[in-house]
């Protein structure tokens, strides 16, 4: 009982000692910038907002899920989250053919995995042949690997991967936690065995000790780590000797737990907590999710979404600016394009987004709509409607519709909202009946257009083959060459928001709030958490 | 007496069929499914082709139809086997029951404070000749069945963890990380307990045989601890066993609000994902303790009054 108490007490201290020195000097801000140089050592107790039900990274598709798995694996290649370009990691070069069919990756030496083997050439090919094998288990890694025939092992260092089809995404995909790769030794266990953890065996700079379901999960560092990627601040082993994962559900016990001194940071803080961590010595960190932002997806074989000049009056009646300040918070940012601003080839097409209630009533009169007497406007005695289905994957969605709905209103649109579990929105999206579809996915690579676009993949709004919007979705999939992808990627977003394809609203972001004792706690590309660098005080 | 265990086994076991029949029933019904909810949650539920739900649909068996599904999850299920969970990939009797223990720890200490806040509410509101202390305590019971379980654990996080700063708000280390979740089970359980062994108690105190008894001269306190007490200690004692499986219900709540490691979690993230074998692990687990408890329950009885005992043994 004794010792009890004393973990409560050196937990609460440091906190209160931090409270004293902000009142102290109330005008100096304490970030976690003037903490003097990293030091070595401590656990780093974060909170997460859900059980990542499986730990394997190759597995999983959750947020919770990949924040612990981005620690575990390195990736072959590592993407620089100010640039987008990729970069060196566990692979020194790489060259790309023509086609973008062929990538040939040279390994740096010394690498091993926690098991002490080596991380070598076929290693790496045991390692990708077992994510294609797991098939629809690996979520996120099957799709990258969509077109993949197989490796060949070169020489001891060199392996070559093969794709079936032009697979310029696959470079950028080889730097994800997906991709990630484990040792031989973890395919002798059954996939089930490795979500547990039982033979999940990478070369990254933490190891898994322990995890409780639903309520905690320790990493350990990896001792002898030498092999970080080229984008990390520093070289060796990491800073931490822990990470202890609190898994949290309740967003107002994470806030109250960390304002308590009871954890050192916390994930998904939510907007109306915000401002309990700036200042005070806590410090926010905040990236905006790179790839398709929250947007209304429409389908254009439905009522009047058929109509363009809908869609486009749909687009002009949100005001991206009021659903940011009103009912999320500064950090967030209004959609400039249909990928957010973090997502490489992305364009800024922010006047073609900005609100415009006159041009949206003004094309709404041109194309025959005539207010009702209830406001909303019909046509040859159709009214001016869509369903939007959504499932509350983010809290704010219902609040944010909300508000898109009252300001629909005044242009004449009547929106009504949809609240579905996460399992009838995928089997609606699936089978294609609905208006509207509201939702955001995260990927660093514009790629992403092609695979929810495309009429020969997802095509989520239902677009007939053979478009323009294909041809420039083929383009910049043809070639790994970013500057070659260019004009691709930017006419694609330019199209999608001209034809209003869809309606983009605003910026997905994760917002991590630290205590006065950490620091360092960063995300990489793709806006997942990147512990390395991160140190306690 | 043994026909009459015999028969409550029996009784039993229909319920654990039932309970395992019902829940896969339920599920099925549902719309979508556990791939379905799996692939959904996450950030792959926008790039997940047809073809993917089809294949792992199939690697989990979930094509075959309901009669294959259902027959072979029961023939697994009377070997002990629920199979494996959807979601996690652990095996969902695993699952259940490394979960179990933390739950029983805080149920175990909830059900110990209830029956000692609604028992001494009860007996000291019945008791006590102040009116005034008379009508506040006898009112308690009412305002804590009326308070949100929910309401309360975070109202107890505010107090006691954020601003006392003496007890955690999350996890699963130690005693301490036990107080709160069990205080916030204990109230509106208790208040229960309270509320019907306080009315019972009056009803006894107001029979003519206690009359008789304080002619013979007994105290006050004996009359009411000793004679009244046993008498309405039976209602009570019958709700205990309700109560029991009201607590385990509950521990979905405390157990979300305090970041606990417990059956309740499960169950309430396996119940969203329709991940069906945890589901019925869960629900065969709970339906046998449940049985269990009322069968002891009633193996109680006899012992307390003496009538259920002789109405017994003329019948056994």
């Amino acid at each position: 009982m004794i010792a009890v108490h004393h973990s409560t007490i050196r937990k609460v201290l440091p906190v209160g000692a931090a409270v004293l020195l902000a009142t102290a000097c109330s005008s100096a801000a304490t970030t976690g910038a003037d903490a003097g140089p990293p030091r070595s050592g401590g656990t780093l107790t974060l909170a997460v907002g859900s059980n990542p039900d499986c730990l394997d990274p190759q597995q999983v598709g959750t947020n919770a899920a990949l924040n612990v798995g981005r620690q575990l694996v390195d990736s072959l290649t590592d993407q620089d989250s100010a640039t987008g370009e990729i970069k060196p990691w566990l692979a020194e070069s790489w060259e790309t053919n023509a086609t973008s069919t062929s990538f040939t990756f040279h390994l740096r030496s010394g690498a091993t995995f926690s098991d002490g083997t080596p991380v070598d050439a076929p290693a790496v090919k045991t390692s990708f042949d077992g994510i294609k094998a797991l098939g629809a288990k690996s979520l996120l890694g099957s799709g990258y690997l969509a077109a993949y025939t197989g490796s060949t092992v070169l020489d001891p260092r060199t392996v070559r991967l093969d794709f079936s089809a032009p697979s310029a995404q696959f470079l950028q995909a080889s730097s994800t936690m997906s991709l990630g790769v484990l040792a031989p030794a973890a395919y002798r266990k059954t996939p089930d065995q490795r979500c547990q953890g039982d033979g999940l065996i990478g070369s990254g700079p933490f190891v898994f000790e322990s995890f409780k379901q639903n309520s905690e999960l320790v990493i350990a560092k990896r001792k002898g780590y030498a092999w970080g990627s080229s984008l990390w601040k520093h070289q060796g082993e990491a800073y931490l000797d822990k990470i202890d994962y609190k898994i949290v559900p309740e967003p107002g016990v994470r806030t109250g737990s960390l304002l308590s001194g009871q954890l050192d940071a916390t994930t998904e803080v939510q907007p109306v907590d915000e401002a309990q961590f700036q200042g005070n010595g806590f410090t926010e960190s905040t990236r905006p999710n790179p790839g398709v932002v929250f947007n209304l997806t429409a389908n254009v074989t439905r009522g009047v979404l058929a109509d363009e000049k809908v869609r486009q009056a749909v687009g002009k009646g949100v005001n991206r600016q009021e659903v940011t300040e009103t009912v999320l918070s500064p950090n967030y940012k209004p959609a400039t394009s249909i990928l957010a601003s973090t997502t490489p080839l992305y364009t800024n097409l922010s006047a073609q987004l900005a609100y415009d209630p006159a041009g949206a009533a003004a094309l709404l009169d041109g194309d025959g709509w005539v207010p009702g007497p209830d406001g909303i406007r019909t046509k040859g005695g159709q009214r001016l409607g869509a369903k939007v289905v959504f499932a509350a994957a983010f809290n704010q969605s219902q609040s944010v519709l909300e508000l898109i709905q009252q300001q629909l209103r005044k242009v004449g649109f009547d929106l009504a909202i949809e609240l579905h579990t996460t399992a009838e929105t995928l089997q609606i999206q699936q089978s294609g009946a609905y208006d509207f579809l509201w939702y955001n996915v995260t990927r660093a690579d514009p790629d992403i257009l092609r695979n929810q676009f495309s009429a020969k993949a997802g095509n989520r709004s239902h677009l007939p083959a053979g478009t323009p919007l294909d041809t420039a979705l083929d383009q910049q999939a043809a070639t790994a060459d970013s500057a070659a992808r260019k004009p691709g990627a930017e006419q694609a977003q330019q199209l999608i928001v001209d034809h209003a394809y869809a309606i983009p609203v605003f910026e997905l972001t994760q917002v991590v709030a630290s205590s006065s004792r950490a620091h360092g706690v960063s995300f990489e590309a793709s806006s997942r958490l990147q512990l390395f660098d991160a140190w306690v005080s | 007496m043994r026909n009459h265990v015999i028969r409550r086994i029996l009784q039993a076991l229909v319920v654990l069929w039932a309970a395992f029949t019902l829940s896969f029933v339920i599920l099925y019904l549902l719309p979508g499914d556990a791939v379905l909810a799996k692939l959904g949650g996450g950030e792959g539920a926008q790039t997940v082709t047809r073809e993917q739900l089809q294949q792992a649909r199939e690697a989990y068996g979930l094509n075959d139809p309901w009669p294959v599904q259902y027959g072979k999850r029961l023939l697994a299920a009377l070997h002990g086997d629920f199979g494996t969970s959807i979601a996690t990939g652990d095996s969902a009797a695993h699952q259940v029951l490394s979960a179990l223990p933390p739950t029983l720890a805080v149920t175990g200490l909830g059900l110990a404070l209830a029956v000692l806040f609604g028992g001494g509410v009860a007996l000291l509101g019945t008791y006590t000749r102040f009116r005034w202390l008379n009508n506040l305590l006898l009112s308690l019971p009412s305002l804590g069945t009326a308070l949100p379980v929910f309401w309360v654990g975070l109202v107890l996080i505010q107090i006691f963890s954020f601003r006392l700063r003496v007890l955690p708000a999350l996890g699963n280390h130690g005693v301490q990380s036990l107080v709160l979740p069990a205080i916030t089970l204990a109230l509106p359980t208790g208040a229960v307990i309270g509320q019907v062994l306080a009315k019972s108690l009056r009803t006894q105190l107001a029979e003519p045989y206690i009359e008789i008894v304080m002619a013979k001269g007994a105290s006050r306190a004996r009359v009411h601890f000793g004679h009244a007490l046993r008498n309405a200690a039976m209602p009570a004692l019958t709700l205990v066993g309700v109560v029991s499986g009201q607590l385990l219900a509950g521990s979905v709540v405390t157990e979300t609000v305090f970041s606990r490691e417990g059956i309740g979690r499960v169950t309430a993230s396996a119940v969203s994902l329709q991940d069906i074998p945890v589901v019925q692990a869960v629900i065969v687990l709970a339906a046998f303790f449940f049985v269990t408890i009322n069968l002891l329950v009633d193996l109680l009885y006899p012992l307390l009054d003496p009538r259920t005992r002789n109405r017994e043994a003329a019948r056994g």
